[in-house]
């Protein structure tokens, strides 16, 4: 066909215009069109949510503001020689003295917070020696030798540790976040070593994460299977009424759910009661369930569940009930049947399910806040911390970026095995 | 679901214990949510059942609507610790104001690009869908985080405007989800219809296309609401006390003073909750039923 028309004479529309072109203009126009009815939106998310997450990845390595209160400083220090002198020189010396005599005091500030990161001390430092700067500027003392001056206002000035701190936050790009992050530091030549025992937090915390989300996938995975089952092969009306179940506690607020897990859970709430009632514990032998790690993985198994039963119920729901009488029908056992022709077929379920909880879990904030007590705790709780309490912002956001590293490549594999638009709701 | 009579005693037993495990779950999932309602009534300052709550005849005193009364800023006991104030109502009407207009504008921004979503010649439709469900599937956390950072350097934090703004891009991905759903039934040729009869296309939507997919529309922004309303992350790091929200006071009444004032605002939410269950659920039915499919 495609050589017929080139080859013959085109085929023309009433205003003289080839069809073909007329045809491509229109599906431009089209294009346009559609394009323009979803640009609004697309603009909106792009300029609420897309920049300030890219802000947060750029804040994640951005190391420029220490880099514009000691631009002197960090000049003269890179001319250092570390093997020949013991000691920066005392063009090092005499820069920081100015900088921080005559610098922006907030900028200062917000500085030292940055360079406490890097060895804890430098705050006090800075402050004693700022102050003692301002008296001799306002003095107007004549400082010989500015090296020598700046020892004598504090030894620490000759202690190299915290010469050799320095070193880090020479350049406006950091990847000390991220070290930070997976509780590892620079030492004094710049190699990544591990923090000091006691500051090592964030791995047991990233590895508990996983371990809960691993734990909560797997128990609704177990609790939701049979029930998705049930719901599927039941007659509708009854399964309709139970399908309430389920969809009642996914539409209610997370934090009621929360807080009720909490009324049950506690030692002195309903199932350490109805157990004490039942004779099955003592008065002082209730059981503590809820402010650890039981209470976060039971809490959040409940919340969780309905976003595994309702993926599950989707596709188990097509499967032909005739698939599985026609295998009992060839002599398979209901036990053979059921692993070598339905469980296959509900694996497109069990991954969506599986990966939807996972996804969710491992980003958990609110519940482990609220019942983890101290040894619940996800990464989650890091991130908030750093946000609010520490305002280590750098270190909050590489933390944020990696966890949205580890979702990306989930819900790309997700992506690859069920869809990113098959997602369904209620 | 009734078991074939020539079931075997191993495999009747098995059946019997598989729809007692299921049971079992079924409770799992209601049991807190019911378990709150009784203790909201309770006339007792703990969060559990009191001894006279339990015992038969009912006893009258261990009853009481004392915190329902607390929780609407009616003070009358001035001789109990639990803070009472006007905190909760204001927490209403904030929540309430913020939900109504994030999903004002939610429910519009998202209709209108599915619209666009669902025309076939939708250009780069799969990089476009994942930006706009984005907000849906990165942690809270996160987006919370980055939001801070970023709304702080604009001076949106700690202001309405700045709530208004993150709870719209929290809730329209589930606008988006529920309208480009119900549009995958809709009839095209009901537009051309209507433009070959000498509709304008602004006429053709709101005569035509909108009231088949208005029940989409309802619950796209149902969900839309219930996100804005239930959002606490977001809220505890941008919000100040001025804008108070329910879930914001909830999330300070657990972590401060755990008194049952929290309980009876629960048990509102879960009305509220079984209120917008049915309405959604009646919503899809009639849905199905205007675009012919039958229940499955």
């Amino acid at each position: 066909m495609e050589a017929n028309i080139s080859t013959a004479e085109q085929i023309l529309t009433t205003d003289g215009i080839p069809l073909k072109d007329s045809l491509k203009k229109t599906e431009r126009r089209n294009k346009i069109k559609a394009f323009l009815l979803v640009f609004p939106l697309l603009l909106f998310i792009i300029v609420t949510f897309i920049v300030p997450i890219f802000d947060m990845l750029g804040r994640s390595i951005d190391d420029s503001q220490i880099n514009t209160v000691y631009p002197k400083t960090f000049e003269e220090y890179k001319k250092w020689d570390k093997d020949a002198e013991e000691l920066p020189p005392e063009e090092v010396y005499k820069a920081i003295y100015y900088e921080l005599g005559e610098g922006d005091k907030i900028q200062i500030g917000r500085a030292l917070t940055r360079m406490n990161y890097s060895k804890s001390g430098w705050k006090s430092l800075i402050k004693k020696t700022q102050r003692q700067i301002k008296k001799d500027l306002k003095a107007e003392v004549v400082i010989a030798s500015y090296k020598e001056r700046l020892i004598e206002i504090n030894e620490k000035w000759a202690d190299r540790t915290y010469w050799y701190a320095m070193t880090q936050m020479l350049n406006e790009r950091t990847p000390i976040y991220y070290w930070n992050a997976l509780d590892r530091t620079y030492d004094a030549e710049m190699n990544v070593v591990m923090q000091s025992e006691e500051r090592r937090i964030y791995i047991k915390t990233w590895i508990k994460t996983f371990k809960v989300s691993v734990y909560v996938t797997f128990f609704c995975l177990l609790l939701g299977f049979p029930v998705a089952h049930l719901l599927a092969n039941l007659p509708l009306r009854y399964s309709n009424l139970l399908m309430i179940f389920v969809l009642l506690p996914f539409w209610t607020s997370l934090l009621v759910r929360t807080t009720a897990w909490i009324v049950m859970l506690q030692q002195n709430g309903v199932i350490n009661g109805v157990l004490v009632w039942l004779g099955v514990l003592s008065d002082d032998g209730r059981i503590q369930m809820v402010y650890n790690e039981t209470g976060t993985l039971i809490a959040m198994t409940q919340i969780l569940l309905p976003f595994m039963i309702l993926p599950l119920y989707s596709v188990m729901k097509v499967i032909p009930p005739s698939h599985l009488r026609a295998a009992a029908n060839l002599g398979a056992k209901p036990f053979t049947a059921f692993v070598r022709v339905y469980l296959p077929q509900t694996v497109p379920g069990m991954s969506a399910g599986g990966l939807l909880v996972f996804v969710l879990a491992i980003g958990y904030f609110i519940t482990p806040e609220l019942v983890g007590g101290k040894d619940g705790q996800l990464i989650g709780h890091w991130i908030a911390y750093h946000l609010k309490t520490t305002l280590n912002w750098g270190l909050c956001a590489a933390m944020g970026a990696i966890l949205l590293g580890i979702m990306l490549i989930l819900y790309w594999l997700y992506n690859k095995i069920v869809g990113i638009e098959n997602i369904k709701l209620g | 679901m009734a078991l074939p009579s020539y079931t075997k005693p191993g495999e009747r037993i098995f059946y019997y214990f598989y729809v007692f495990f299921c049971g079992v779950v079924f409770f799992f999932l209601m049991a807190p949510l019911v378990a709150i309602i009784p203790i909201s009534f309770s006339s007792s300052p703990f969060f559990l059942f009191t001894e006279g709550m339990m015992s038969w005849p009912p006893d009258p005193d261990a009853w009481s609507f004392r915190w329902y009364r607390y929780m609407v800023g009616i003070c009358e006991d001035k001789n109990l610790t639990t803070p009472c104030g006007d905190k909760w109502m204001r927490g209403t009407v904030n929540s309430f104001y913020v939900g109504t207009i994030s999903t004002l504008i939610a429910t519009t921004l998202g209709t209108i690009a599915a619209l666009g979503l669902s025309k076939p010649h939708m250009p780069f439709k799969g990089l476009i869908m994942s930006i706009l469900i984005s907000p849906m599937i990165v942690p809270l956390i996160i987006t919370a985080a980055g939001m801070f950072f970023f709304y702080a350097k604009v001076n949106l934090v700690y202001t309405f405007t700045g709530i208004i703004l993150a709870h719209v891009a929290l809730s329209t991905p589930f606008v988006v989800i529920t309208v480009t759903a119900t549009l995958v039934g809709y009839d095209t040729n009901m537009t051309r219809a209507a433009q070959s009869l000498g509709a304008r296309p602004m006429k053709t939507f709101f005569k035509v296309t909108m009231p088949l997919i208005l029940p989409g529309i309802i619950s796209g922004a149902l969900f839309a609401f219930i996100t804005s309303f239930d959002e606490v992350v977001i809220v505890m790091f941008m919000a100040s006390i001025e804008q108070l929200t329910i879930p914001k006071q909830m999330w300070a009444g657990i972590r401060q003073e755990i008194s049952p004032v929290i309980l009876c605002m629960a048990t509102c939410l879960v009305v509220l909750s079984i209120f917008l269950l049915t309405t959604v659920e009646m919503l899809r039915r009639r849905s199905e039923n205007l675009r012919g499919i039958a229940h499955r």
